[in-house]
């Protein structure tokens, strides 16, 4: 079963969700996920083959929003940009993406 | 060893809503950076998001004008990936439920047909904008972040470069006619992403495929494909394997370079979004849309060779894009003769268009002007030399007759006038009259001449010459 | 000023009557918050010259009659955004983070000029069941200093059963309204999902989380309920069904007579303590000397609940938490040389343990070759349990149970233990997996300590779960029993 996650499996994931841990912590959140997945383990003997998966609660569909643009005031764009860590003539300020793409997507 | 190539295209299309998919914020371009943004598109705590009515119409739409099946019930799913111009690091996109499924466009490539199957259209939002500056910094504009797209996802049809341009061809033509995009490669609004693979001849098994990410010209794909044609037979016949792989096209050298992206990098962790219940279209609101749809550059074509009598060229030269095909109905709804507003369309206008890098759009000519300026040269008001002189006012917004007359472009027709005219100018040339006389025909012309030079070149020169020869022949 | 054995009908005609001017109630809230607070240490940010200018404002004004929360000290939640005021989710990835925009429930209290006194405490982003997970303080229960108030709203909760104010807002993903409402003795709703607006709620869970209150008593809870109830714009999953004045049949004509009662026996296993299954007999003993009937039903996928939950809500919150990159706001970690420092090291040093250990369950359970069967067969889980209430439901009004499996455990006692921990939501999370409105009341005593009873709902029947614990708490003493703090009483 899957439920084996070794380090190095760890590792991974982390590196999908961009965390890192050191070799103490990497040891001990090992053994702590793999502890609460032996608790997934019952699920997974669970047969649900014609169940239908329940993503939410909610049992209506999605309300539609007239397209109508709505400006933001120069004050509430100024807030938005004052919470950045480091911004220059109203752009985000990040250290160089090294990536040959140009556009990410 | 002979080879058969596969390719299937991704397009992305920019929509033209005024507000953005999940966001109220505007679709705007060119404005101070940041400023056509909120708390949604910044992706800030606590925000959700809300579905834009416009951008699941012009689905419904691109469904349509592609021949497609629109979905009734849908969900919305996430793609997680960090990067900067992706504020919240998932892009919400339709995954499992595209809003339509199972189109198909027709190509034509050297006079043969063809219909290139469209698996799926599905709706999502564009990221923002990075820019790299050479001082080591990356800079992030949001304004982008949230604009609709209208993702069209190709079957693996075709099989030349020439099929996949005629393709990219045909849908730019018909997204461009239904309205919802500018559909412009060089402005971005139009994006292409392209998946080839090559297989020896005959095989039964499809080649490893190489996807080319982010082409934004026509002749870019054509270059692209071409050179991994090339690619992947030269790797095929060497014995080698070609490796499944995004790669993307460089200009400077026309070749292409592998993307090394980072293991598992590609692992996007979709999940159907909790953010935003299910979506239901109804059969009635299709049918509205569809009613809705502007007549397609097909059926407008075999209107102008059937009823209106063109030929196939200038229907084809006429219907490349839909703001010059509405010009030309409603010129010919104003009274243009179809003939004459075709011709001046296809030549005098699109010359100005074409010299002046603009669209008909920015312009301010008008269809009444055009038919009216066309109905001047047709009654002799004007002559064609003069109409090249109205053309210039009608091109500012002007009135042709107006303006024709307060510019002292009408022609003199009213034979009481042009006749005194015409008896001094034979007064006072008695030797051409005389060389006339004596067989000399092109003395006929000199008199023309001066008969137009005293006019001020404004005779009608159909009436003067034949007050002119009626009053040769007297003397 | 200390709220005990008062409610909001009395204070509010305390201000209009002049008795108290709104000023000198807020004065003295805020006096009683602070000397409490070495002890508590309930909030995270207090609001004292906004809060004093606000009342003010209103004592000038005069209080409205019809207002009954006009000038009326409330705390709120520190995952809930209020604008101009610093709101963190009790993490160092938001210190400092300053709201640009009100929350809808915020937007709504301040349309009836509530007195926002502060900040409450909780586990950071609302993952925890003991408010330890707090990146800067640990909340004590005022019962016993020595014990967690329960989490993950555990400064709302500790901050009412000490008496500071009347109400405060939770949010309630997998318990986390109920568990510190339990643990503290005082009442704590989690009303239907779609219910109350999420916009502006830190997203912890999108399709678990749900904001509520916790309050001294259940009239007050029904009345602050309606408030901030109904449809949202912003909020998509938010419902459009009408809401009801919940408090308006909560009076002496109140009763349960009639009313069908389940108690599923998964509910009442070898699990739950001893002591606490005998305070939750004696309130099924009491609810049928009311008239109601009680009946033992079967909820067999109910031990799937923590399972199923620890899969889905750390999957969302996987996604949902991705934001926090350092780029656009919050903590952005120093000495970065380039772009995957800067999301590696300011995630890593932005958020605590017990995040970071639910993103990554989350971010299995998404990945490649994980998903089916993990997240999938989760989702299909949550289908049967919803499906165990919704058989339930069709012959009876109400559910009932114990809140918690035992009352508030040592601080510290569990920290080193995850799974453990989670085991504590046993109770909790089936409702949340379903949807469906669950309260918890005080209902008695074990050890020395509360224990709540818990009350769940059929899908947007909030009405009938105030009635049934209005009832149970007029027709009992537990809710007029307090700890014995020190500063002010």
């Amino acid at each position: 079963m899957a439920n084996q996650l070794d380090e190095q499996a760890v590792e991974h994931v982390a590196s999908l969700a961009k965390l890192e841990f050191d070799k103490n912590e990497l040891s001990k959140i090992t053994g702590q996920l793999g502890n609460i997945m032996d608790m997934f383990s019952e699920l997974q003997s669970k047969d649900v083959k014609d169940v239908e998966p329940m993503i939410s609660p909610t049992d209506m569909d999605t309300v539609l929003r007239d397209d109508k643009a709505e400006h933001i005031s120069k004050d509430e764009r100024q807030a938005i940009l004052d919470n950045a860590p480091d911004t220059e003539n109203g752009l985000i300020k990040v250290p160089a993406i090294i990536d040959e793409s140009e556009d990410g997507e | 060893m002979n080879f058969e190539t596969t390719i299937g295209l991704e397009v992305h299309v920019e929509l033209k809503t005024n507000s953005k998919i999940y966001s109220p914020a505007a679709v705007e371009y060119g404005d101070q950076a940041n400023t056509n943004i909120n708390v949604i598109d910044w992706g800030y705590p606590g925000t959700l998001p809300t579905l834009n009515k416009g951008v699941v119409r012009d689905g419904i739409m691109a469904t349509l004008a592609l021949h497609g099946q629109v979905r009734h019930h849908m969900h919305f799913d996430r793609k997680n990936y960090f990067y900067p111009d992706n504020p919240k690091a998932y892009q919400i996109t339709q995954k499992d439920t595209p809003i339509g499924h199972d189109g198909w466009i027709e190509i034509e490539v050297d006079g043969k047909k063809k219909k290139v199957g469209i698996e799926e259209l599905h709706i999502e939002e564009d990221a923002g904008k990075n820019t790299h500056s050479p001082n080591g910094f990356s800079y992030v504009d949001l304004n982008r972040q949230g604009t609709p797209l209208i993702e069209i996802v190709s079957k693996p049809e075709m099989s030349s470069p020439d099929e996949a341009v005629a393709y990219l061809e045909a849908l730019r033509q018909r997204i461009q006619f239904t309205g919802i995009s500018d559909v412009k490669m060089e402005e971005g609004s139009m994006r292409c992403d392209v998946n080839i693979s090559v297989r020896p001849y005959g095989s039964d098994q499809l080649g490893v495929r190489s996807e080319i990410k982010n082409l934004n010209s026509f002749n870019f794909v054509k270059r692209t494909l071409e050179y991994e044609i090339k690619r992947h037979q030269r790797v095929l016949m060497s014995g080698g394997q070609i490796v499944q792989e995004t790669r993307r096209f460089v200009e400077a050298t026309g070749e292409t370079a592998s993307m090394r992206s980072k293991e598992g990098s590609d692992d996007y962790r979709y999940f159907p979004e909790p953010d935003l219940p299910p979506l239901t279209v109804s059969d009635d609101w299709i049918k509205e849309v569809d009613a809705e749809m502007p007549e397609m550059p097909g059926a407008r074509r075999d209107r102008y060779v059937n009823q209106l009598g063109l030929s196939d060229y200038d229907a084809k030269v006429l219907t490349q894009t839909k703001e010059m095909s509405d010009f030309f109905d409603e010129t010919v709804k104003d009274g243009g003769d179809p003939k004459r507003v075709a011709n001046y369309l296809m030549n005098d206008v699109n010359s100005y268009l074409n010299d002046n890098h603009i669209d008909l759009p920015e312009t301010k000519l008008t269809p009444d002007h055009l038919a009216g300026m066309l109905k001047l040269i047709q009654d002799g008001t004007i002559s064609t030399k003069m109409a090249k002189k109205v053309f210039k006012g009608i091109l500012e917004g002007e009135e042709p007759a107006e303006y024709a007359k307060a510019h002292g472009l009408i022609q003199l027709s009213d034979p009481a006038q042009l006749q005194p005219i015409v008896d001094d100018v034979l007064d006072k040339n008695q030797q051409s009259i005389d060389d006339y006389k004596n067989g000399k025909t092109r003395a006929v012309g000199f008199l023309m001449g001066q008969v137009m030079k005293a006019t001020r070149g404004k005779a009608n020169p159909g009436v003067a010459n034949k007050l002119l020869m009626k009053s040769l022949n007297a003397r | 000023m200390n709220f005990y054995d008062t409610n909001l009908t009395q204070v509010h005609n305390d201000l209009v009557n002049k008795r108290i001017s709104v000023t000198e109630l807020t004065k003295e809230t805020l006096t009683n918050i602070k000397a409490h607070e070495k002890d508590l240490k309930a909030y995270l940010h207090l609001n004292e010259d906004a809060a004093l200018k606000e009342a003010a404002a209103l004592d000038k004004e005069g209080v409205p009659a019809d207002d009954v929360i006009a000038g009326m000290p409330l705390a709120v939640k520190d995952n809930i955004l209020t604008k101009g005021l610093t709101t963190t989710a009790a993490s160092k990835i938001l210190e400092n983070f300053n709201p640009v925009y009100d929350a809808t429930v915020v937007a709504k209290l301040n349309q009836h000029h509530f007195i926002n006194v502060g900040k409450t405490n909780l586990d950071e982003f609302a993952m925890g069941s003991s408010t330890e997970n707090s990146a800067f303080q640990t909340t004590s229960n005022p019962w016993d200093l020595t014990r967690v108030p329960g989490g993950s709203s555990g400064g709302s909760a500790a901050s009412v059963a000490a008496g500071e104010v009347l109400g405060a807002l939770g949010t309630d993903t997998g318990g986390s309204i109920r568990m510190p409402a339990s643990f503290n003795g005082i009442v704590g709703m989690k009303p239907t999902y779609g219910r109350v607006s999420r916009w502006g709620v830190i997203a912890f869970a999108s399709s678990f989380d749900q904001v509520g209150w916790l309050t001294q008593n259940v009239k007050d809870n029904a009345t602050l309920m309606s408030i901030i109830s109904g449809q949202d714009k912003h909020d998509m999953t938010t419902s459009d069904r009408e809401v009801p004045d919940f408090a308006a049949e909560l009076n002496d004509s109140a009763d349960v007579k009639g009313l069908k009662i389940a108690v599923p026996k998964e509910y009442m296993s070898d699990d739950v303590d001893a002591g606490v299954r005998k305070v939750i007999m004696d309130a099924v003993k009491h609810f049928e000397s009311l008239g109601a009937s009680v009946d033992e039903v079967s909820m067999p996928n109910t031990k799937y609940g923590v399972p199923a939950y620890y899969i889905l809500a750390p999957s969302e919150a996987s996604s949902n938490l991705q934001r926090y990159d350092g780029i656009r706001y919050g903590f952005r970690a120093k000495d970065v040389k380039n772009l995957e420092d800067v999301y590696v090291k300011s995630r890593s040093e932005g958020f605590g343990a017990e995040v970071k250990r639910r993103i990554m369950l989350g971010t299995f359970s998404l990945s490649a070759g994980s998903y089916d069967a993990y997240f999938l067969q989760a989702a299909k889980i949550r289908r049967l349990i919803t499906n165990d209430f919704i058989n339930v439901f069709k012959d009876y009004d109400l559910i009932i149970g114990p809140t918690g499996a035992h009352p508030a455990f040592k601080i510290g006692s569990e920290t080193e233990d995850p799974r453990k921990m989670y085991m504590n939501d046993i109770l909790t999370v089936p409702v949340n997996m379903a949807g469906v409105p669950a309260m918890s009341v005080p209902a008695g005593f074990s050890e020395g300590l509360p224990v709540g009873l818990q009350i769940i709902g059929k899908m947007f029947d909030e009405k009938t779960v105030y009635k049934a614990g209005y009832v149970f708490e007029q027709t009992t003493d537990f809710h007029k029993q307090h700890p014995q703090l020190g500063g002010q009483n």
